[in-house]
């Protein structure tokens, strides 16, 4: 059993009356030490199933309305309120895209990392402020003992981001959600950033969920993959089988619209169209609008996720028959 | 050598911050440091660094929304940082730029036929709305739009959609030099791709020049016949696009180019 495991997930939102279907029958499972990547365009559910998992799923107009999450065993859905927030921030933990919206602004940045310490440990407000400070060492933030006193808009985007992994890591989490962690960082330093959370699951263990629209950084990362196309993964295998072998025609056509910087072409293989906002109401695979392999059957049939190679598992009526 | 359209020479463009309690005494930021490039005719240059290392910052100086601490930009030979407004308006139709939303700044509630017909009238390129809708169709048609999209209004527009508005808006008024900041940036890569292969035909088709700034190098190497790379309001390295991709001196370059991910294709199924 893993220590994650997603199954058949469904997320409605409720927009003018209407319960519209954002995520569908998601799958899938990440162990410790294991690095899994969510990659897809914007609005195609990343967040939704991170934040579903987190439980932080509140209100009344985003709602999961079917399938379980089990983290170490437990049924995630079926907990109480208390039980869940004893595991949140304490087990798992969740790194969100722009530190700046979820560091306070009038707090030192240690006495932010402390109270977080706190809330799920017990210890004195001496103990928990070396902590602090040994964290921030930890994600390479220089003179520590310093830093723990600086405000968040004292430091850069990079190091800012550092104090949110910091404080994720505050209370030893077995899983870590990271969404689109490094997406407003320059190049340089989402190198740094990438590198370091994988050096602290070299000594962790740490598993982790890395939310990405970026392949080159799902390829560099992570250990296996799945593909989201509007709600639904389309592909999800080991990460290099899926670089061996992309089997879906979304996934392809994503991989032929990123400009290389290692060769030079003339015109990029763009995708034609664009992704299908909530409202347009789709029949059969969701991709049919775009795909340059449709056929009847596509417009009214959705594909079911077949195994296309063990391990290798994608949701296309003619799955391997992607042109090479 | 032909005679460049734009040459920009050591152009230094600084700011003075007010004294704050929170950021302490007074600044000098020193945006752009010098910089000097030229851009021929047809040609696209691309300026490229990290945040903050004062791309924009050119870009905005070029089109007067900057005042330049010191240096020159010629166009077409005139330098045109030192003329007064009056002097530089002839110059606006020529010279547009391209923003990442253009469409953030403008009137929700004028329609596209609105937005892309007055710049015809206060440029004198159309003198009736029937010349202007007629110029207007055939333009959203080169960006790929259909003609009828005139009537409707901005916040029925995709990013994408919104991009290729923008640049009709800006190709409309023919141009001699676009510059173009984080046009394509806040796109999904399928979209991007799209209007990325746009600009680079219109800007074939067209001859335009353009100042390409972007903070992402393989944008910048699909687009560019020059790259400048900048970093703290300095250009370290420019040269031609090959030999800035293939063989780059600098070592803050170097730096740039091997930390992007990059996906690794084909590996052998084990
Ligand atoms: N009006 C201004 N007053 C003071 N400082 C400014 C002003 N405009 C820009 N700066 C500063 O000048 C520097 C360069 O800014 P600029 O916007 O040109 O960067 P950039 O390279 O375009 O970055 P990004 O990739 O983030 O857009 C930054 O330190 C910025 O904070
Ligand atoms: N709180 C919300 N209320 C209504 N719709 C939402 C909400 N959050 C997300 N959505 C919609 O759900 C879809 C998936 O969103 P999200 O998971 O944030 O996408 P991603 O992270 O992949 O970009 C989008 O169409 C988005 O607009
Ligand atoms: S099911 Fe049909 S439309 Fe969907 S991806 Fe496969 S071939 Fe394309
Ligand atoms: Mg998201
Ligand atoms: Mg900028």
């Amino acid at each position: 059993m893993a220590l994650l495991e997603v199954q058949d997930l469904e997320i409605a939102v409720r927009t003018k009356g209407k319960l519209l279907p954002v995520v569908q029958g998601v799958s899938f499972d990440v162990d410790d030490n294991e690095t899994l990547g969510i990659v897809g365009e914007s609005g195609c559910g990343k967040s939704l199933t991170a934040l579903a998992i987190m439980g932080l799923l509140g209100g009344t107009t985003v709602r999961i309305t079917g399938g379980n999450i089990r983290f170490d065993g437990m049924d995630l859905l079926t907990l109480s309120d208390g039980e869940r927030r004893s595991i949140m921030g304490n087990r798992m933990a969740m790194i969100f895209q722009e530190p700046m919206t979820s560091l306070n602004p009038v707090y030192r940045i240690g006495d932010q990392i402390i109270e977080n310490i706190r809330q799920h440990q017990k210890m004195t407000n001496a103990q928990a402020r070396d902590r602090a400070v040994e964290l921030l060492s930890l994600v390479r933030i220089p003179n520590p003992s310093e830093r723990v006193d600086s405000f968040p808009h004292q430091m850069s985007g990079g190091q800012r981001q550092r104090v949110m992994i910091a404080m994720a890591l505050s209370c030893d989490p077995k899983l870590l959600i990271a969404d689109e962690p490094t997406t407003a960082l320059d190049v340089t330093v989402q190198k740094e950033v990438l590198d370091l959370m994988a050096d602290l699951q070299t000594r962790m263990g740490t598993a982790i969920v890395l939310i990405s629209h970026d392949l080159g950084v799902i390829s560099e990362t992570c250990d296996k993959v799945a593909v989201m196309y509007r709600g639904r993964v389309v592909e999800a295998a080991a990460t290099e089988n899926l670089f061996a072998e992309l089997a879906h025609p979304y996934t392809r056509g994503l991989l032929n619209s990123i400009p290389v910087v290692d060769s030079d072409v003339d015109w990029l293989e763009a995708i034609p169209g664009r992704v299908p906002t909530l409202e347009e109401e789709l029949t059969g695979c969701a991709f049919h609008p775009r795909c340059a392999l449709v056929t009847k059957l596509c417009a009214t049939s959705v594909p079911q996720e077949t195994e296309y190679k063990p391990g290798h598992s994608v949701r296309c009526h003619f799955s391997g028959k992607v042109a090479p | 050598m032909t005679e460049p359209l734009l040459r920009v020479i050591d152009l230094k463009t600084h700011f003075r911050t007010k004294a704050s309690w929170m950021f302490g005494e007074k600044q000098l930021i020193k945006a752009v440091d010098g910089v000097s490039f030229d851009i021929a005719p047809g040609e696209v240059l691309s300026l490229v660094g990290e945040s903050g290392c004062g791309k924009s910052t050119v870009g905005r100086t070029l089109t007067h929304l900057e005042q330049a601490t010191s240096g020159r930009a010629l166009f077409e030979g005139r330098d045109f940082l030192v003329m007064s407004p009056n002097e530089f308006r002839p110059l606006r139709r020529e010279i547009q730029m391209i923003f990442q939303d253009p469409f953030a700044s403008l009137n929700p509630r004028l329609k596209i036929e609105q937005t892309l017909g007055e710049p015809l009238f206060i440029h004198g390129l159309c003198k009736t709305w029937d010349e202007a809708r007629a110029k207007i169709a055939v333009m959203l048609e080169t960006v790929g739009m259909d003609p009828l999209v005139m009537k409707r209004h901005p916040h029925e527009f995709s990013g994408g959609q919104r991009q290729r508005i923008g640049i009709a808006r800006v190709m409309i008024l023919k141009p001699k030099l676009v510059i173009a900041d984080e046009a394509v940036s806040a796109l999904d890569v399928s979209i991007q791709a799209q209007v990325l292969n746009l600009l680079k035909k219109l800007q074939q088709d067209s001859g335009v020049s353009m100042l390409f700034i972007s903070h992402d190098l393989g944008v910048v190497r699909h687009i560019s016949d020059q790259v400048a790379v900048m970093h703290e309001g300095k250009i370290v390295e420019i040269g031609r696009k090959r030999q800035i991709f293939e063989a780059p001196q600098h070592e803050y370059t170097r730096k740039l180019l091997e930390s992007i991910p990059r996906v690794k294709i084909g590996k052998e199924v084990a």
